[in-house]
């Protein structure tokens, strides 16, 4: 598939602008999903063809922005991570979604959050394509073991002792990276606090990690970090290890987004039988928890020649039937209630799985809009690693240090 | 036993050319003009890819300019290196980048004389042991600090298994989960990879010895380690000090090891890996520029240092002296 699409983009490269025109769509890794909605997508009007992005979130980021910096036309459609948007939009990069497309969205009943976050001044910037969410996931007979009942909702404390008991390990996202920050956001949002206030303000929004929140998380993290459920590479953990944590003999619990269900499918069948799944654990006692919000918004480079046709196609690219065959495929769940009907995935996922997906998209907290997130995230990202140096000082230490990056008076 | 180094032949016709300026006929002033001419096109082309980003890059670093908010920019005279210099990170990454380069310098500086020595005396299978050694410095550094990576990785690695008989590594050991930990698995991965380099160099210095002082040494009653101490190594100094000059220059900019291993978590960050977040990462092209103006100057003041405090004499190292 990604020598087709190589090959598909070389000959246009040469073949210049004979025949139809060719959109280029770059797009993060995926296993297939974003191809085969792309070959949906592809009329007689234009095809669509795929570049793919690196894995990670940042590097993703740092490409696109540097090539739409120098007004590079060569990029019609990219796949977006949430917390960048406002950056792009704010800098000028994305084409306005138009009135009839935005129409479209909210008729296939388009979650608010995905809309929140594809929203910059009040603009709708891109096109919301999945919405990710993290659920708790456990091995059902670690539980047994541990004697919880996972029926009410549980808490950080209640997991963390629990694993610690019984000889088990939490799978969490912990190395140097977005990733870190997704839970650190999470753990704040669910204590009732935001790392950052105002954020319209620009470099002057106020930054409101050293609150009370920000200690409720600082204390979780340095409680597992120390605890004995904390894996061994806790400092390097990123999904795909926690996911082997979480395979291992000692996985017990594991926060991770929604694609992993079907990651044991082939590699451990029997570890496939054994997931179980609830709600993102609670910060505070009785206080609901806030889960991670991800995803990816489809933008349309405000550089592109054929911008028009881009827009056009990108209106395909999310419609529900392409939001269901990409969640079919990859486990990336559709940013829209139309698109969690698609047939296939009620086969392929069990039916309250999906209802949690939803529950949880419509509870989850998004990082906060800011085109200076990564100035944000990278900032959390130097004080709070790694996870075993977290303690009640972090917070505020934090808040101080954002703050100087932020005015440009400190290094990041 | 005094320390015999060879003699200077040319010295005094070097002194005298310095001394008085000799009489140019008019020929050779023609000559000089047509190569000043043959080479003017050179010159403007280094100029055109070298001065220009360095002017540009200096020009830069006046300002507040980021990428993502073109429109923000202004001129803000020498902020930025006072934001720099006034910085804990970049004391910091500076010392993690000196003690980098003064570690891995040192240690592939003693290997490399034992390889050098390894491809200088090996009388059979001469070209496959060179080869072999040489290997390594071939491989791109990037794929060699995958490599490593995979092979000190936590998950699928190697060294856990077979060194968790030593006292200081168990089976579940975070190579990169502390400092020290990971700065011990970059500086493998680096001296793996220069080590090589280090000793093509050593090797050229050692095949400029000559034997004839060597068999002299021999038969006056020299051990092997006086022939080594008094002879092969005072005979190669130059070769030495351009091989320590060229790998510390190289060793003060590492970036790749640390990007791949680590991405400068637990403050592993070289200088180099600073100014990378600033520029490309932050897109902060003016922070940015004065942190690679700052780099420059340092490797520049690195360099200076090198040459002036071991005397080292380029021109006698590439034989024009």
């Amino acid at each position: 598939m990604a020598a087709l699409a190589l090959a598909s983009s070389l000959l246009a490269a040469c073949g210049g602008d004979s025949g139809t025109p060719e959109l280029v769509w770059y797009i993060n890794p995926d296993s297939g999903g974003q191809d085969a909605v792309a070959e949906k997508c592809s009329t007689d009007d234009y095809t669509i063809s795929t570049q793919v992005l690196p894995q990670d979130a940042g590097q993703q980021r740092i490409q696109l922005a540097r090539r739409l910096a120098a007004k590079d036309p060569e990029i019609d459609l990219m796949s977006l991570d949430p917390p960048f948007t406002a950056e792009f939009a704010d800098a000028g990069f994305l084409a306005e979604v138009p009135q009839d497309a935005r129409e479209q969205l909210e008729q296939q009943g388009t979650f608010q959050g995905a809309l929140d976050a594809a929203t910059w001044n009040d603009k709708l910037v891109v096109f919301p394509f999945w919405s990710n969410t993290q659920v708790l996931w456990y091995r059902k007979s670690f539980v047994e073991k541990a004697g919880i009942d996972m029926s009410q909702p549980v808490t950080w404390d209640q997991i963390i002792d629990a694993a610690s008991e019984n000889g088990g390990k939490i799978g969490v996202q912990a190395n140097k990276y977005e990733g870190y920050v997704v839970w650190i956001n999470a753990l704040v949002e669910g204590a009732g606090g935001t790392i950052l206030e105002n954020p319209e303000e620009g470099v002057d929004a106020e930054i409101t990690l050293g609150d009370e929140a920000g200690q409720k998380a600082a204390g979780i993290i340095e409680k597992l970090a120390s605890s004995e459920a904390a894996p061994a590479d806790l400092s390097v953990s990123n999904e795909g290890t926690a996911g082997s944590t979480f395979g291992s003999d000692q996985g017990s619990f594991l926060v991770n987004w929604t694609y992993i269900f079907k990651n044991y499918d082939e590699t451990a069948p029997d570890v496939a039988k054994d997931i179980g799944y609830t709600r993102y654990p609670q910060t505070v006692e009785g206080e609901e928890s806030r889960p991670p919000y991800g995803g990816i918004g489809i933008g349309v480079s405000a550089y592109s020649d054929d911008q028009e046709l881009a827009l056009e196609a990108a209106q395909c690219l999310v419609d529900p039937e392409s939001q269901g065959i990409n969640a079919d495929l990859t486990g990336n769940m559709p940013a829209s209630t139309e698109g969690y009907e698609y047939e296939a995935l009620q086969e392929t996922f069990p039916a309250d799985l999906l209802e949690l997906f939803q529950t949880s998209v419509d509870a989850a907290a998004p990082r906060t809009v800011t085109p200076y997130w990564s100035d944000v995230s990278g900032s959390i990202q130097n004080i709070w690693h790694p996870p075993r140096s977290v303690d009640d000082e972090t917070p505020e230490r934090s808040t101080t240090f954002i703050e100087d990056v932020l005015k440009g008076g400190d290094l990041l | 036993m005094s320390t015999a180094v060879a003699p200077e032949t040319e010295k005094s016709g070097k002194d005298h050319r310095k001394g008085s300026k000799p009489v140019v006929s008019d020929r050779t002033s023609a000559e000089n003009r047509l190569g000043l001419k043959l080479v003017a096109p050179a010159v403007v082309l280094m100029l055109l890819v070298t001065a220009y980003p360095m002017l540009q890059a200096l020009y830069l670093s006046l300002f507040r300019y980021r990428l993502t908010a073109p429109d923000d920019r202004a001129f803000v005279g020498v902020d930025n290196y006072l934001t720099i210099l006034s910085d804990d990170q970049f004391w910091l990454s500076t010392g993690t980048t000196v003690l980098i380069m003064v570690v891995t310098v040192a240690v592939e500086l003693v290997i490399g004389f034992a390889f050098a020595m390894v491809m200088h005396r090996i009388v059979f299978a001469r070209g496959l042991m060179r080869t072999s050694i040489l290997i390594p410095y071939g491989i791109i550094t990037v794929v060699s600090a995958f490599a490593w990576q995979f092979a000190f990785s936590l998950n699928n690695g190697f060294v856990n298994a077979w060194f968790s008989w030593l006292p200081w590594i168990a089976e579940d050991t975070n190579w990169f989960g502390d400092y020290w930990h990971a700065m011990f698995a970059i500086m493998v991965s680096e001296i793996w990879k220069t080590t090589p380099f280090m000793a093509l160099l050593l090797l050229a210095g050692l095949a400029q010895v000559s034997e004839d002082m060597l068999e002299a040494a021999k038969v006056d009653g020299a051990t092997w380690w006086q022939r080594l101490t008094k002879v092969i190594l005072p005979n190669m100094r130059a070769a030495i000090m351009v091989a320590v000059l060229f790998r510390a220059l190289d060793a003060y900019r590492i970036f790749d090891n640390i990007f791949v291993m680590t991405k400068g978590a637990e403050g592993t960050q070289s200088i180099s890996f600073l100014t990378y977040r600033q520029v490309i990462e932050q897109m902060q092209l003016g922070l940015g520029s004065a942190m690679s103006v700052l780099l420059f100057l340092s490797v520049l003041l690195l360099a200076w240092l090198i040459v002036k405090l071991f005397r080292v004499d380029l021109a006698q190292a590439r034989g024009e002296g």
